[in-house]
């Protein structure tokens, strides 16, 4: 099967859309002449043209709004973002709009978008570039939330993101853009809510999703080599609709959880998971729910401090430890 | 409107119009039947024996929430509605009720819709801000200043990507001018050329803050200038001049995606919302006084149709008498009908969770 970049995979998932779509269209800041700001969409624009591959202005808040207006007559604008952190200056058309039209009509109007880019710290940039709203969203009912840690994933939800009639709020990650996975030729979609198995283990469930998946994979390895404990690995691959079946199988299975994700800790998405895991499996548990998640301040931009206040291996295996 | 674009307008000989708009705007009116003439004064009426009973049933207590009354802006809502063809869609701010009315809406759905019944437009879950109606091209009722106007640009760029020939009538108050995504929308509109009409409702008071305390510059459709866009300020009390000045407008943008600003000036009887108490203190009496005897809307449109004898007297109140029994009954309806089902509370969230697709899987709502 031929590795692709993450960046590629959802450029694949781009293109056959558009083809097989014609009201599918691409819309933001630098995604068509310049190729995007991360090369998500390169060479979109010159093979579908200005109609289906447009380039916006600065204005999050006036674009993200006439893709919500395009798609209640039927257009289906894939909507990026060149960094979620700016969703906050459109807040008000993603999060009033887009996630209350269908309710407040009674049904009758509904839409279509996809609203998508890179959601994470990491990167040496300072707070306001380095927000991860996956909480946010996945408060807000009428949204759907997708978090994909891999090539793989990221093209299968895609397609299935902009084949989907809710606005869907894909989360993707700068880091993850220049690695490669395994992505076969044939198309395939993934469907949106259900988690994956991303490594079996049989001592400890780590939750995680998006690049958070990548880091305890990293940790379990760490585990198994150092400590002979044997994590298993669940990837949420949304968080909206939330796999709540599969979340308590695998904790059923190892009895214990550590929750990891990238948000800040109070009422981030590890909260809500916990919730359930202790109303719905408390029996099931031998240790409390531990969760990892970035250290609850802004970020910081000096980039030892940032590696530490972004979850990491050697957090999440001390936080294991902890409990194991 | 900036000086050429009369010229532009005047020339402008395409036209798609269902009714024929011709070269001279005023045509626009002179082509109205009787019938049309009635059917424009009638829904006037209609619009404010709806408001007068919707107030009656707040003062009641039967409805509660927000009631942002329409008094006195009728020719707005009645004559953009009345412009509207095939392909034309409007979309509108909080104070919807005349609009939702203008576009074909019924009162009753209307009346439900503000008693919260599973009978109204949005059976229940919308409110008096969120009326719609995709059928009829009304896309609301959006609750939030300026919050509708990106949306109105999109539905302009789905029209010009479907390749339709229409256009998009996007409403606002004159507070919304100062919100930054209606200047946002009016730059995308312009640099993308969509066919969309901003038409700000000048009602001379944002909530409690009159235009001049609140926006720099004036007239505030001046600001499309920035954006080389024509703009136009429209006298709100004649429903003719309204057509007449709007229809050339629509016409450009159905034919060749210009987008353009107009300012309805206008005035509203009544408070911000039914909740505004300060109703009479942010302006005379002697103001409010002034535009109901003397800009009604209503009033002069009445006068305009009895001189061209198609109103009389007789008419006159047999209509109003119609008016004020179908805002009766909407109202007895209304408070006849059921709430929702307490089901209810969770469809209309999701598509795919109501079609049943099967395409999302795991838990979507979240209640224990």
């Amino acid at each position: 099967m031929p590795q692709i970049l993450y960046r590629k995979a959802l450029n694949d998932a781009f293109a056959e859309e558009l083809e097989r779509d014609e009201n599918v269209v691409l819309i933001g800041e630098e995604i068509a002449e310049y190729n995007g700001a991360y090369k998500v969409t390169e060479g979109l624009h010159a093979r579908f043209g200005d109609r289906r591959v447009i380039d916006t202005p600065i204005s999050e808040a006036a674009f993200c709004g006439l893709g919500i207006g395009a798609s209640m007559l039927g257009i289906r604008p894939v909507i990026e973002l060149m960094f979620w952190s700016f969703s906050y200056v459109a807040f008000d058309q993603l999060f009033n709009n887009a996630a209350t039209v269908r309710y407040m009509s009674g049904g009758l109007i509904n839409v279509p978008i996809v609203v998508r880019g890179p959601a994470n710290g990491g990167t040496n940039v300072g707070a306001t570039h380095s927000h991860t709203p996956e909480n946010f969203a996945a408060y807000t009912p009428g949204l759907k939330v997708v978090c994909p840690s891999n090539a793989y994933d990221a093209k299968g939800l895609m397609k299935s993101a902009i084949r989907d009639n809710d606005p869907v709020f894909v989360m993707e990650n700068t880091l993850l853009y220049g690695q490669k996975w395994e992505v076969p030729d044939e198309e395939y979609l993934i469907p949106i809510g259900k988690a994956d198995i991303k490594r079996e283990g049989a001592d400890i469930s780590l939750i995680a999703h998006g690049r958070c998946v990548i880091t305890c994979l990293e940790a379990a390895k760490v585990l198994e080599e150092d400590y002979e404990i044997d994590a298993e690995v669940l990837d949420l691959r949304s968080i909206r609709p939330l796999d709540q079946e599969a979340i308590l199988n695998s904790v059923r299975k190892t009895n214990r959880a550590v929750l990891v994700d990238e948000n800040k800790p109070f009422c981030g998405t590890g909260a809500q998971i916990a919730a359930i895991i202790q109303e719905h499996a408390f029996d099931d548990l031998d240790a409390p729910v531990k969760r990892v998640s970035s250290l609850d301040a802004p970020q910081i931009y000096s980039k030892p401090l940032e590696d530490e206040m972004i979850p990491n291996v050697q957090r999440i295996v001390r936080t294991v430890r902890e409990i194991l | 409107m900036s000086k050429n674009s009369n010229t532009t307008l005047e020339t402008d000989k395409k036209s798609g119009a269902k009714k024929q708009s011709g070269k001279k705007p005023a045509k626009i009116n002179a082509s109205l039947t009787r019938d049309d003439k009635i059917k424009l004064y009638r829904d006037m009426v209609r619009i404010r024996r709806f408001e007068e009973r919707s107030l009656h049933s707040y003062q009641q207590g039967r409805i509660g929430g927000f009631l942002h009354l329409y008094i006195g802006q009728e020719s707005i809502a009645v004559a953009t509605a009345s412009l509207m063809e095939d392909n034309d869609h409007l979309i509108t701010a909080y104070r919807d009720h005349g609009n939702a009315l203008s576009v074909g809406m019924t009162m009753n759905e209307c009346m439900a819709e503000l008693y919260g019944r599973f009978t109204g437009c949005s059976k229940g879950k919308g409110g008096s801000m969120h009326y719609f109606a995709p059928d009829k091209n009304f896309w609301g009722g959006h609750g939030i200043v300026g919050g509708q106007t990106p949306l109105g640009t999109g539905i302009a760029f789905a029209l010009k990507y479907k390749k339709l020939k229409g256009c998009c009538l996007c409403l606002l108050g004159d507070g919304a001018v100062n919100q930054g995504a209606y200047l946002e929308s009016l730059n995308l509109a312009a640099l993308w050329n969509l066919p969309v009409i901003y038409v700000i409702e000048n009602n001379r008071y944002s909530m409690g803050t009159s235009q001049k305390r609140s926006s720099a510059g004036a007239p505030l459709a001046r600001r499309a200038e920035s954006y080389d866009m024509d703009w136009e300020v429209i006298d709100g009390s004649s429903v003719y001049e309204i057509r007449e000045k709007l229809s050339p407008l629509m016409e450009r943008a159905r034919n060749d995606c210009t987008p353009s600003v107009v300012e309805i000036q206008t005035y509203r009887y009544r408070g911000h919302s039914v909740a505004d108490a300060n109703a009479e203190k942010y302006r005379s009496k002697k103001e409010i006084e002034d535009y109901k005897k003397n800009h009604d809307p209503i009033m002069l449109f009445e006068k305009t149709l009895i001189k061209e004898g198609v109103l009389t007297d007789a008419t006159i109140e047999e209509i109003d008498r119609e008016a004020k029994k179908e805002a009766t009954d909407a109202a007895k309806f209304a408070d006849e009908s059921p709430y929702p089902p307490q089901e209810e509370i969770f469809t209309d969230v999701y598509w795919e969770i109501d079609h049943r697709t099967g395409k999302n899987e795991g838990r979507i709502f979240f209640n224990d």
